[in-house]
């Protein structure tokens, strides 16, 4: 068995890596520093200690500020990758985020650009209540100028990680919280995962179930009860979800006419409606079932504990869903 | 805050004035050009308060950085923003400075360091910040500029920039334009300090306050803020006290502000003042300033044909520069 490290490790890795890669990546944020112990969950633990505190600055507690420093810096080349501890926070900075970050390639005609990364923490499951806890992905993957990336596993959160420090432009990295600490496969230094190609992770001839971040592990979780059932499933982690591998997620669902979207985000408007809409203009006429959404319910992210597992998107969920698809009940 | 040590000498007086006939020109021959229907766009006139950038231009370097906003069009211009590329841009042509992409509120100027434009209050701050970083970094001994009016200074990003500049030792200068008027509220309706730069104190950082109508008091501001950033000192807050002639946006008659407020400020212009000063001083004749005034009417007759007749982008410029290309 190869080396295994924990995904926190893995995001640790890539940021130490780009650094001594590039001279010019930068890491800031609240905590982030050493003598702060390498921010709350000390994912950034040693960088500073390696790279200095002028590269690796903890911040205020000023979301607005650090985005900010994040785009003026970015816009005369260096490549900061900015810290919003908790995905919740990132309402502090829409505006650096949105009008600014996003837009001021495209407002300048292409005279500058902001090659920056903003790493961020959420999920539920951990009973962090209604502020510290929600999937706002759709968010940014509806803003022209964003992409979006939300790892599930070490070797994609080192390889996605170190592909959003070389873009050209924002990328906001999604990370889960409540699966910083399994493990996974060392990744190979240098390793890097294309933004927006999908991972297909377990091949299917009678449904596809697309998934992304934590819930590719519900996913997977489910796939054994499927089976059970006499259903094959075709699993793809789409990693990215701006922009999405629309190419393989057409080509499963042409092969099984079938089609169920899980996320972790609540349902309405979420990143699912978008797959699912480009799926059925594209495939109209093959489709075997009508596409489905799998999401959280329309509530904000309940902090009592039956509430919040009533609320998250689980295996036995999805594989209820996708056997009641293919057997049409 | 005494800033006395630094005293413009008569070519860089001179200096001044011809930015600022230049702004003022700019500034009428846009509102000329609006009414009369040759160009559609959302204007925010900058008239009255001319000095301000016309000091700041003649202290800042090429290569110093600045964030400005909607109502900054005399700060682009005189940081350097040649007149043509200014109205390709503002008619939205292809020869503008971002291909007609941005417009008056959101344009660009690498060459020149005009690095953002922003049409949200208090957003220059953050952004220089960040320039002023990359600039500390790199050991050089570039300054960023922010511009912002001053109902900026009652909105999150001007706290949270300052709070940094200060813990960080940026060489950011933050300019502060008090033209007593935000938006269509009254300072005093809106702004709790006294004066806006009291508010320094807050951050440890120096605040001057100087009359933004008096290019030789500002001049030595600006001096003074920008040697103490170049010597890695950090960051200042000045603030400038002017007025806005015109409404907010072009088309606003501005009939909140009481019509003997709006007398005694016009009766302060910092224009016929500054030249009828340089005169008084023998700096310069009645007709060599008028010489320049006419220059600067000549200039703008050929850059507004310039960018009249600088073709449109193509339709399907409109989805390029969305992304960057992935090496």
């Amino acid at each position: 068995m190869s080396a295994q490290i924990t995904v926190l490790q893995a995001y640790n890795q890539a940021l130490s890596d780009a650094m001594s890669d590039d001279d010019q990546v930068l890491v800031l944020g609240e905590d982030i520093a050493d003598p702060e112990e390498g921010g709350v969950v000390g994912l950034t633990k040693g960088l500073s200690t390696k790279f200095g505190e002028l590269r690796v600055r903890t911040t205020p507690i000023s979301e607005e500020a650090i985005i900010g420093a994040a785009v003026g810096a970015s816009l005369v080349g260096f490549r900061p990758v900015a810290e919003i501890m908790l995905m919740n926070f990132t309402t502090v900075a829409m505006d650096m985020i949105v009008n600014h970050a996003a837009k001021l390639r495209y407002m300048s005609g292409g005279q500058t650009h902001c090659p920056l990364v903003i790493r961020t923490m959420t999920g539920a499951g951990m009973s962090t209540g209604g502020q510290h806890s929600d999937y706002y992905e759709a968010w940014f993957a509806h803003t022209p100028g964003m992409k979006v990336v939300c790892p599930s596993t070490t070797e994609d959160a080192y390889g996605l990680l170190r592909s959003a420090i070389d873009d050209p432009d924002p990328v906001m990295v999604v990370e889960n919280m409540p699966i910083y600490w399994t493990k996974g496969p060392k990744p190979e230094a240098g390793h890097r995962v294309p933004l927006g190609k999908a991972n297909i992770l377990s091949p299917g001839t009678d449904i596809t179930i697309v998934s992304y971040s934590r819930t590719v592990l519900e996913a997977l979780g489910a796939l054994q009860a499927i089976s059970g059932a006499g259903v094959s499933a075709e699993i793809i982690d789409l990693r990215t979800v701006q922009p999405w591998d629309q190419e393989a997620v057409l080509a499963s669902v042409e092969k099984t006419g079938r089609l169920l979207i899980a996320h972790e985000a609540v349902v309405p408007f979420g990143c699912g409606a978008e797959i699912a809409a480009v799926v059925q203009d594209q495939l109209f006429g093959k489709l075997k079932a009508p596409v489905k959404r799998l999401g959280a319910s329309f509530n904000p992210v309940p902090f009592s504990k039956p509430l919040e597992t009533a609320h998250m998107t689980d295996a036995a969920k999805i594989a209820a869903a996708a056997i009641a698809l293919v057997k049409g009940e | 805050m005494s800033t006395n040590t630094y005293v413009p000498d008569g070519p860089t007086k001179l200096e001044m004035f011809r930015k600022m006939a230049l702004l003022k020109a700019n500034d009428e021959r846009s509102r000329k050009v609006i009414t009369t229907g040759r160009l559609i766009m959302p204007y925010y006139s900058y008239r009255g308060q001319e000095a301000i950038p016309a000091a700041m231009g003649v202290v800042l370097k090429d290569t110093d950085y600045l964030c400005t906003i909607y109502r900054g069009i005399h700060d682009m211009l005189a940081k350097g923003l040649p007149l043509k590329s200014l109205w390709a841009e503002i008619a939205g042509r292809v020869e503008g400075t971002c291909k007609g992409k941005g417009g008056p509120m959101h344009l660009t100027d690498v060459e020149h360091g005009v690095m953002v434009t922003t049409g949200i209050v208090g957003a220059s701050m953050p952004i220089a910040n960040g320039l002023a970083w990359a600039s500390q970094l790199r050991g050089e001994d570039r300054v960023a500029v922010a511009t912002f009016g001053d109902a900026a200074s009652n909105i999150g990003a001007f706290h949270e920039a300052l709070n940094l500049a200060s813990v960080w030792k940026l060489p950011t200068i933050f300019v502060c334009q008090n033209n007593l008027w935000g938006e269509h509220t009254a300072y005093e309706k809106s702004t709790s300090a006294k004066r806006i730069a009291d508010r320094a104190a807050a951050y440890c950082m120096p605040g001057i306050c100087v009359d933004g109508n008096d290019p030789v008091e500002l001049y030595g501001a600006f001096c003074e803020a920008v040697a103490r950033a170049r010597a890695g000192e950090g960051p200042t807050l000045i603030e400038a006290v002017t007025f806005r002639f015109q409404g907010h946006v072009f088309g606003d008659a501005s009939g909140y502000i009481p019509k003997e407020e709006m007398e005694a400020a016009k009766a302060r212009d910092p224009y016929p003042l500054f030249r009828a000063r340089l005169i008084a001083e023998a700096i310069a004749t009645e007709e060599e300033l008028s010489a320049i005034e006419a220059a600067h009417e000549a200039s703008l007759d050929e850059a507004v044909e310039f960018a009249l007749a600088s073709p449109f982008p193509a339709a399907e410029e409109a989805c390029t520069d969305v992304y960057g290309e992935v090496a």
